[in-house]
């Protein structure tokens, strides 16, 4: 039998959206999350105004008047005082300038290692999850032997044929640590390409790689977050080894491992100039440290406090 | 169960394989002519044929690392370039006083997280739980050579207690000289593999406790210290088999640098020696010995696992599709 019904324009009728009453409605926002828990938690707000204050001071170490590698013989380990705060080196350095100018190199190879980390290695966690099967596996055992291997060790030697440069240092850095992000990733993906929603877009003819970065990427980031906070802690840890034996950041730059190495000569007779880039690292690893498990009980609900 | 301890021996084959083609490729990437450092200028051409010949610098490089791994796997890691000497000898006989460091600060680290992880779980939440959270963060966050410089700060030069660095003092050789020397380098290196280990402890102590045998022991009227020692402890012990073969990692890297700043004789302060002085043989040799004792403490840790949970043992693992 031949079909007589022909859709046209005046088959369907126009059909206004109606605005319903859904009684309390919750928006909660991954930032609001964030912000409620950061308030709540004394030591989160510490780690945050901490870092606030450090990082503004390190940006505005140009301000000071003295240049960080600028020698001067009279002021040879001059103690603390209002014009140096922190003192002076054995070259007369004025001592807090040039922690504010490690600190940048610091912080500047902490956060671009944790970018690169994190980028190679959440691009690598979706794909592979994303994609599954034989991929998924050849991939998943590229990452473990990444895992297995001692990153810190490789590092070194790495480090120690290289030129020294900035540039390296996080290259090198990101080398070793993309590996347990894409774990992470990877696992969220797997569940998450079985939700409702991506299958829902799936079937309304998105693309692949329009699910990944739509679908996928913004559900992901709550975990991308966490281990990028955590990943900011150890690139400053790593570094600051790295610069203690001499295989980072080198003469006449210098960041606060660096200036620990130039302090371990003078450890004996002046202990004080050891402590204050230590304390420095101690406090923004800390502070990153605590921030990341603070995103971390902040997106898990489920962890009970 | 031998299918899973074949599967990790293949996976411990394949890290090792990786670890000695990254060791191998640091001699083509060195700067510089590996030749010229045993050719002189004073020599033939025919000699220096020769040098080149035994250095088998005319083949090529996979048929080099092929012969090179053929060696190392007898225990020939070819002659230092500094001292002359072979190798092998040179780490096995600094082997035994890394060992050492490595494994008291292993038992000293277990000794003291395992209670601190249980109490802090046990009094959650309380001055002293935070107390405990807090040195776990401390010892987390502080670099491992940054810890060691304070102390050498305060037990050398404030305290005058402790020797700041070496394994005996000159002309002594006691046991009690020994182990003055040890603490500060044992202390550092605990600390830093503490942090985790406190931690993992007592986020499973806090989810032991939760348990139903925990009610029904305190239901018998058992005291909370016994729950704790007795029940608790058993349950909590095993994941840290893992968390002791992922923390080799540590202390292999960490033996590196701890030696290094104490002066301890080991394998890490030689190889850092050899690092400055662009000794090959030796970096290669050292990589290859670390390597292998990290990867063997995450099998053997593995392994003594599986043993420990019988769930591995009927395969769990496989359920989950790993």
């Amino acid at each position: 039998m031949e079909n007589k019904y022909v859709f046209n324009e005046s088959s369907f009728q126009r059909m206004e959206k109606k605005q319903k009453d859904l009684g309390a409605v919750y928006r909660r926002s991954l930032w609001k999350d964030i912000k409620k828990e950061i308030r709540a938690n004394k030591l989160a707000m510490f780690a945050v105004i901490y870092l606030v204050i450090i990082i503004t001071a390190c940006l505005l170490a140009p301000l000071s008047p003295y240049d960080p590698n600028g020698l001067s013989r009279a002021d040879k380990f001059a103690p603390a005082s209002l014009q140096h705060p922190f003192g002076c080196d054995e070259f007369g350095r004025d001592y807090f300038t040039r922690a504010l100018y490690g600190g940048r190199i610091s912080l500047l190879v902490g956060f671009s290692a944790m970018f690169v980390t994190v980028c190679i290695g959440t691009t690598i966690g979706i794909f592979s999850g994303y994609i599954g099967g034989k991929f998924d596996m050849l991939l998943m055992r590229f990452t473990d032997i990444f895992l297995a291997l001692p990153s810190m060790l490789l590092m070194i030697v790495l480090n120690s044929f290289l030129k020294p440069s900035i540039p390296t240092l996080i290259a090198v850095l990101s080398l070793f640590s993309w590996a347990s992000v894409a774990r992470i990733t990877r696992a969220e993906t797997m569940s998450l390409k079985e939700r409702d929603y991506v299958v829902a877009s799936k079937n309304l003819g998105a693309g692949n790689i329009q699910i990944a970065v739509k679908h996928i990427l913004p559900n992901i980031l709550g975990p991308v977050m966490v281990a990028a906070s955590l990943g900011v802690a150890s690139a400053i840890l790593s570094e600051s080894s790295l610069s203690f034996l001499g295989l980072g950041i080198s003469i006449p730059h210098a960041s606060w491992g660096s200036m620990l190495q130039g302090a371990q000569a003078f450890i004996l007779d002046r202990p004080i100039l050891a402590v204050y880039p230590g304390v420095l690292i101690l406090l923004t690893v800390l502070s990153f440290n605590i921030l990341g498990d603070v995103l971390r009980s902040a997106l898990e609900p489920k962890i009970v406090k | 169960m031998l299918k899973i301890i074949l599967k990790k021996v293949a996976e411990v084959t394949v890290v090792m394989l990786l670890i000695s083609i990254f060791s191998f490729a640091i001699i083509e990437l060195a700067p510089g002519d590996i030749s010229s450092m045993y050719i002189s200028a004073d020599m033939s051409p025919e000699e220096q044929e020769m040098v080149m010949e035994k250095l088998g610098l005319n083949k090529s490089g996979t048929e080099r690392y092929i012969e090179w791994l053929k060696e190392a796997v007898k225990g020939n890691w070819g002659y230092s370039i500094s001292y002359k000497l072979p190798v092998a000898d040179m780490l096995v006989k600094r082997l035994p006083s890394t060992l050492l460091l490595m494994g008291t600060s292993l038992i000293v680290s277990l000794a003291m997280s395992i209670p601190l992880g249980l109490i802090a779980g046990y009094k959650k939440n309380t001055w002293v739980d935070n107390a405990i959270s807090g040195f776990a963060y401390f010892g987390m966050s502080i670099p491992s050579f940054y810890f060691g410089m304070l102390m050498i700060i305060l037990f050398t030069a404030i305290l005058h207690w402790l020797p700041s660095s070496g394994m005996h003092s000159f002309g002594v050789n006691t046991p009690w000289d020994t182990a003055k020397h040890m603490i500060m380098p044992v202390m550092t290196m605990a600390l830093s593999s503490m942090a985790s280990k406190v931690r993992y402890v007592r986020a499973n102590t806090i989810g032991q406790l939760s348990e139903e045998y925990v009610l029904a022991a305190k239901a018998k009227g058992t005291s909370g210290m016994t729950i704790l020692f007795r029940h608790v402890l058993k349950n909590t012990l095993l994941p840290i088999i893992t968390i002791v073969g992922m923390n080799m990692a540590s202390m292999v890297t960490g033996s590196f640098i701890i030696e290094s700043l104490f002066g301890w004789p080991g394998i890490g302060s030689f190889a850092m020696e050899a690092i400055g002085k662009q000794d090959y043989p030796i970096i290669m040799a050292y990589i290859m010995m670390s390597g292998f004792i990290l990867v063997m403490g995450n099998f053997i840790a593995d392994i003594l696992y599986s043993f420990a949970d019988p769930r591995i043992k009927r395969g769990v693992d496989a359920a989950n599709g790993k």
